[in-house]
Formats: structure tokens, sequence, C-alpha cells
């Protein structure tokens, strides 16, 4: 799969998961509405919503097993309605649903899957020895699958995925109802996934995962696209600049002092103060000097902007927007 | 080609691995394919000695071969859950979804499923029937001969694959295994009282048309296995969460294609009825062909049955059209009423026969009322009644009721021929409601008023007419 690569025009990188306008309706219920996504090769999206939100039609839509009502899209640069057959070789699945086949045991579990991938035995058998070993499932590659419990069965659906080394890996809520301790060990397996040619579409609502993981971030919303962006870009916009934190050793009572340019207080506090900064490399440095030069400090950081405040004012802001069309 | 195949022996031996290891369905079956041969082969053993008793062998020997029909049919009757389960059980297990993201095609996935629901059913079936035969051989009862074991060999496979295909399509259509397990009795049905008319073959001893059986079961089962390959596309099976007994599912379906989106009757009849009479055409070719094969078939059987009407009832013959006519007053509604209900409930048994067998002995009704009219019409002209005369007794109603009866009879073919045309946007139950939603329309719309008129000839002027020259 060589020139098939579908090309973005501006960029000059050809994007591995390309969607336009990608629309799903079941009956008169629009579930996926218009959606556009890029996603370049060695990066990981998140998509990032609600139950409902139509994430698990939209990958259906990309591993070519819905057909998309409107649109079109484009995995590893094939053409997902019509070249169905090349997008399966080329992609894999870590489905919601693991559902695994109880009666047989992991080594059969791989052979099945991957014989359906058209591996040799062989291939197959050195590809599983590999993956189960790097998940530390290799000990239990005899049991029977309905013995796995809910961590081991998601690593071993992660591996059927990995088996035939696909170029691009859709995983929908791969730690969704899962304990803490699993879902720990899922998500640093698939850390240990990024890799500069593996591009990764991951399905949460997890905030934390995906701040965690992403390189990129789409929030849907009722089946739409409502803000799409890097992880890092997203927090900017949508939480504005940076803020600040700095402690004093005593109380402030009666402080004020005129604030170099860019620079505006947020909050205080009996013993602290937060500022907002425009730009910190080219303004900080000032207002530290000005800072420590009247009082004792004893902290100065950054307040942590979490994924999560910008997810929620996001979904504010679409609310009252809905609520505006709707009057 | 065989590289082809190959997926689909991967998916056939992994789920018959998965069988092997089910308990649920070892038990039964081996229960079945151990116990119940022993049982058949005891129940044979002492119906033979008692209807000895009585020296009424024929009956004894009879048993025999009909036990190991039985034995080999309740095994498959039993394992066809395995079939029922195909893709719904694993769409309930959330396992099909996996499977549908591999690189297998539509077909080789459906080709495994209904290979690896097949060879469980006829393996037991098959271990019953050896284990049946060797119970004979042991208590020195003598096997039924060579041609009669062939036959009931063949035919317990052709029912097998009828049975498995039919319920494999029941399962890419079901939304849960409860509602494919409701939907089996579609399917069981039918091939119990199948089974119920061969044993009565059986024991009248007509063992050709056990043959035709056979040939009839076989042209089902290519039918039934095309069909479900036609309908059958993955997307449906995660497309959908609709029941497909959700009622207004299928009332959306049916109206859709039974009104259309005409605005008034008028329309209706312009747009919509003329369409699917258009769509009928060569169905309605087909049946007028039948038809006439009917009537000449019916003819024809006046060499083996003649009677000779003698002169005496042939003068009582206006008397009797004349207390016709005294008893069917001109625009009195019950007769009219009466004979319009009879010619309806046949065709709508035709209907339900269709139904059953793809359309196939939906021609039935047609073609033996058609054989009764041309047996009719010869008798009458053997005993040297005018052919004008004939014809005047039927001519005017049947120039209404024959294409009335044709058109229905060619909607159910219509039925047979869309079921069986590949349309993979379209599930297997949508084009079954699409059908009878055709079949419907024209009954509604051409088929039964056609009848009211031809009632109303039939029982206010033909007796007239006939007393007319009959004198
Ligand atoms: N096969 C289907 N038929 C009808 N509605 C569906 C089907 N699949 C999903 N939906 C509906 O589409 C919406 C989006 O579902 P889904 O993509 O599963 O959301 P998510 O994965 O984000 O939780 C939901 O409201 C769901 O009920
Ligand atoms: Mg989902």
């Amino acid at each position: 799969m060589t020139s098939r690569t579908g090309r973005s025009r501006d960029s000059g990188f050809y994007q591995m998961i390309c969607a336009e306008n990608l629309t799903k309706k079941f009956d008169d219920f629009l579930a996926v509405d218009g959606v556009n996504l890029q996603v370049f090769p060695g990066q990981v999206l998140v998509l990032l919503g609600p139950n409902g939100a139509g994430k698990t039609t939209t990958v259906r839509m990309l591993t070519s097993v819905l057909k998309p009502t409107r649109g079109r899209a484009l995995v590893a640069g094939y053409d997902v309605e019509r070249e169905a057959e090349q997008v399966r070789f080329n992609i894999g699945v870590l489905t919601e649903h693991h559902g695994l086949y109880a009666r047989m045991n992991a080594q059969e579990y791989l052979e099945f899957f991957g014989k359906l991938y058209r591996l040799e035995l062989k291939q197959i058998r050195r590809r599983a020895e590999e993956l189960l070993h790097r998940f530390g499932l290799f000990e239990d590659r005899f049991r029977r699958l309905g013995e796995f419990s809910k961590g081991m069965r998601q690593k071993l659906a992660l591996v059927r995925a990995l088996l035939h080394d696909p170029p691009v890996l859709l995983l929908d809520e791969p730690t969704s109802a899962m304990d803490p301790e699993s879902a720990r060990a899922v998500r640093d397996a698939i850390a240990s996934l990024r890799s500069g040619d593996r591009t990764i579409m991951l399905c949460t609502h997890n905030l934390s995962e995906a701040e965690e993981l992403a390189d990129q971030v789409a929030i849907i919303r009722r089946g739409r696209i409502i803000l799409s962006d890097t992880l890092e870009n997203i927090k900017q916009n949508v939480l504005g600049p940076a803020e600040f934190q700095a402690t004093f050793s005593k109380s402030l009572d009666g402080w004020s002092a005129d604030l170099p340019e860019g620079v505006v207080l947020t909050e205080r506090g009996a013993n602290w103060l937060r500022f907002r900064v425009q730009d910190p490399p080219g303004t900080n440095p000032e207002l530290l000097r000005m800072l420590s030069a009247r009082m004792e400090m004893v902290t100065f950081q950054e307040l942590p902007r979490s994924l999560e405040k910008a997810y929620l004012e996001v979904m504010r802001r679409a609310v009252i927007e809905e609520g505006n069309l709707a009057q | 080609m065989l590289n082809n195949l190959r997926p689909v022996f991967i998916i056939a031996s992994r789920e018959i691995r998965d069988q092997l290891r089910d308990w649920r369905i070892i038990f039964p079956v081996v229960g079945l394919t151990l116990f119940f041969p022993f049982l058949m082969n005891f129940t044979a053993q002492q119906m033979l000695g008692f209807v000895q008793k009585y020296g009424a062998t024929i009956v004894g020997e009879r048993l025999v071969p009909f036990l190991l029909m039985i034995v080999g049919f309740f095994p498959i009757s039993v394992s066809l859950v395995i079939a029922l389960e195909s893709f719904v059980g694993e769409k309930e297990r959330g396992s099909i979804e996996p499977l549908l993201n591999t690189p297998l095609q539509d077909w080789q996935l459906y080709l495994g499923k209904l290979l690896s629901s097949t060879v469980p059913p006829l393996t037991s079936s098959f271990l019953g029937m050896a284990v049946y035969l060797g119970g004979l051989r042991i208590q020195n009862i003598p096997w039924p001969e060579t041609p009669m074991m062939i036959l009931i060999v063949l035919l317990t496979i052709v029912q097998a694959i009828v049975m498995v295909s039919g319920a494999v399509v029941v399962s890419c259509q079901a939304t849960s295994v409860r509602a494919a397990n409701l939907l089996a009795s579609f399917i069981v049905i039918p091939v119990a009282l199948l089974i119920q008319g061969e044993s009565i073959l059986m024991f009248w001893g007509t063992y050709s048309t056990l043959w035709w059986a056979v040939f009839g079961l076989m042209v089902m089962a290519a039918l039934l296995v095309r069909v479900g390959l036609a309908h059958f596309q993955r997307e449906e099976l995660l497309g959908r969460e609709i029941d497909v007994l959700n009622a207004r599912w299928i009332w959306r379906v049916f109206k859709k294609s039974f009104w259309g989106d005409v605005r008034s009757l008028a329309d209706w009849y312009r747009f919509e009825i003329s369409k699917t009479i258009r769509s009928m055409r060569i169905s309605i070719l087909i049946t007028f062909v039948l038809a006439l094969v009917g009537i000449l078939l019916g003819a024809d059987l006046i060499h083996q049955f003649f009677i000779p009407l003698d002169q005496e009832s042939l003068a009582e013959l206006d008397e009797r059209i004349g207390l016709l006519v005294k008893a069917w007053p001109v625009f009195a509604v019950k007769p009219v009423m009466s004979i319009w209900w009879q010619n309806v409930r046949v065709l709508i048994l035709a209907m339900v026969l269709g139904t059953f067998s793809f359309s196939i002995l939906g021609v039935l009704p047609l073609m033996a009322s058609m054989g009764a009219v041309g047996y009719l019409m010869a008798l009458l002209t053997v005993n040297g009644i005018p052919a004008v005369t004939t014809l005047a007794f039927i001519l005017p109603h049947a120039v209404i009721e024959v294409p009335a009866a044709i058109l229905a009879t060619a909607a159910i073919l219509r039925a047979g021929v869309i079921m069986g045309t590949p349309t993979p946007d379209r599930t297997v139950g949508e084009v079954w409601i699409e059908s009878i939603a055709i079949w419907t329309k024209i009954m509604a719309g051409v088929v039964i008023p056609m009848l009211l008129l031809a009632a109303a000839i039939e029982a206010w002027i033909t007796p007239r007419l006939a007393l007319l020259l009959v004198k």
C-alpha cells in the first residue's frame, strides 16, 4: 500500500484516517452527523464524548461494518465502502464488547483470528508469543478464556487486534467498566503501542485517559464534533491563558502593585495570589522579580489546567448554544 | 476457488470444536443418538411381535423403515438450536463484531456458519440411524431394502439442509436468541407436517411419491441457501437493533410497499397498482401457461376417469338449473357472497402454501381448479353436450374469475422471485413483508373486487343463460 494514501493538500503528510462529512442515520435518528476527522501517522486521536454520542457508530463506519448514510472515509488510504477488504487487512480493532469465545484458550483464539487474516501458522505463533509476553499473558495461554479476568480479556483482545501488525488501531472504550488496576494495565499497554508509524484512534468518555494518551482530541456530542484540536490548544483556547499562583510566607493584607503588561490578578487569598499571564516566557521573569522584591515568596507554580475543566466548559457552551438555537 | 473456501472451513471447524465442548449440545445429541434408537428398536420389536400374532405382517414391515426415518429426524430438530444461535447467539454474546472486522467476505462467513450448523445435526442423525440398524441386526429383524434405505438417508439429508438453512436465515434476522427460538416454529411445524405426510406415504407403500418429496426438498434447500446468501450482509447484523417482532416496524415496511406514497385511491390504482402489475409481467405469463397446462392435464384425465352420463340425468339438467335459478334470485346477495368467499378462501390457501414453499406449492390450487374445469369440459363434450353450451356454463363468469385467479397466483410467484433475488441492502424480513404487501395489494385492489363481480355473474346470469341454452 504505497501510493494509496490520501494526501492532504496543506500539510504534506498523508492521513491514515480521513473522514469527510461522515453521517449515519438509523431510521430517522441521526447517530453521527457530518463528522470530519484527520489523523496522521504516529498520532493518537482521542474521540471523547458521553455515552450515546456516536463514538461506536463512527468507529463501525471506519471499520466498514456499518455503511455511512452520507459522506466518505479513507482508512490507511482505502475507501471504507469500496475497498472494505483492504481496510480490514490494515486495521486492528478493539470493539466495545470484547466477546471472546469462552470455550477456547488464548492460543487457539489467536490462531483462529490469525488464520482469518491469512497469516501462516508459524508466523501466528511467533507473533502471539511475542505479544503475549509483552502483555503478561504468556503463562495463561492455555487457560480457557472463560476463566480470564476482565483486564486479561481486554488485553487478549488487544493482542488479537495487533496480531497482524496493522498500521491503524481503533480502540473503542478500552478501559470502560474496569477496575482501576486492570484499567492501568491496559492504559500502559496502549501507551507502549505509540510508535512512529502506528496510528491510533481511541474512543472514551474517560477524561484522564484522554489526557494521558491523546495527541489530538475530538469532542463529540449528539453525533457532532463540537471541538477538535491538539490537547494543548484545546486547553489554551477553552480555558484561556495559563494561571500561576504565588504563595508567600506572611499574610498579604493591603498588597497592591502595578503589574506588568499582559498580567492580570485573578484571585487572592490570605497569603497567596493568582495571576493570569498572556505570555509567560515574556513576562514571568519580571513578575517574579517584582513579587520577590517586596515579600518572601515560598512557591510560584502554574495551576494545572485539566482537560476535564476544558471539556466541561465546552459541553456547557454547547448546551447554551443549543438553547439559543431552540429559542 | 479452494483458497477462497479456506476461511469457510476455518470458521466451520472452530464452531464445531466449540460445540463439542458444550455439554448443552453434547448431552441431548448423545442422548438422542444412543438412547432414542434403542427405544425405537424396542418399539419395532414389540410391534412386530404384536402384529404378527394377527397376521398383519405388512404393517410391521412398513414400521421398520418408518422408525428409521424418525430416528434420523429427531436429532436434527433438536440440534436445530445450533443453527438458530449461529448468528444471533454470537451477536448476543458480543463476539460477532471482531469476526466482522476480519477480512472475511460475507458469503464466506455465511457458508461457514451454515456448514458448522449442518454437520452436527447430520452426524447425530447418521449415528442414530446406525445404532438403530445395528439394533435391528442384533434382534434379527431384516433391514429395509436398499432402495428404501437410500431413500430414507436422502430424505434425512435434504430435510436437515432445509431446516438448518431456514434456521440460519432466521438467526440472521432475529435480534435475540429468544426471538429466534420463537420463530423456529415456522420451520419445525411445516417440516413436522411434511414428515407426517411422508409417513402416510410410507405406510401406503407409494414409494415413488417419496422420491418426489426428495426432489422437492432439494429444490427448497437450494432456494433457502440462495435466499440466505442473497440477503446476507454484515451491515445488517449490527445496523439494526429492531426486533423482528416489532409491530411498528413491520407495519411501516408493509405500508410503504402497500400504499407507496400516493395521496388518493385513484392515484393508488393509477400508479401503485399498475406499477406492481407491470413488475409481475413474467410471473403472469408463467401462471397463464400453468393454468393452460392445468386445463390440458384435467381434460386428459377423461381417458382415465370416464363417467358416462346417462340421458336421464342429462334430461334432468334443465330441471336442475331451473331449481338453481329459483334458489338464486337475481340480486340476492347471499349466493354471491358464498361463491365469492369460496374463491377468496382458495386463493388465501394458495398464499399459505406458497409461503412455506417459496411459492412452488402456491400454484397448486390454481392448477387443480383449472384441471377440474378441463376435466368437466371434456366430460360434457364426450357425453355429447355441444361445446357452446359447455362454454356458456363457464365463460360468463370465468372471463373475470380466471384472470383474477391468475393475478393472485402470479402475485404469489412474484413473491418467490423477490425472495430469491439478491438485494443485499434489504433483509429477508423486509423482503418477506414486502412480498406479502404486494400480494395483499393485488388481492385487495384487483382480485377481490373482480371475484365479487364474477360471483355476481355466476349467481345471477350464468344459470339463466345456461337454462336458455339447454332448452
Ligand atoms: N443499530 C442501531 N440502531 C438504532 N440506533 C442505534 C444503533 N446503534 C446505535 N444507535 C444509537 O445511536 C446513538 C449513538 O450510539 P453509539 O455510537 O453506540 O454511541 P457511543 O459509542 O458514543 O456511546 C445512540 O443513541 C444509540 O442508541
Ligand atoms: Mg460506544
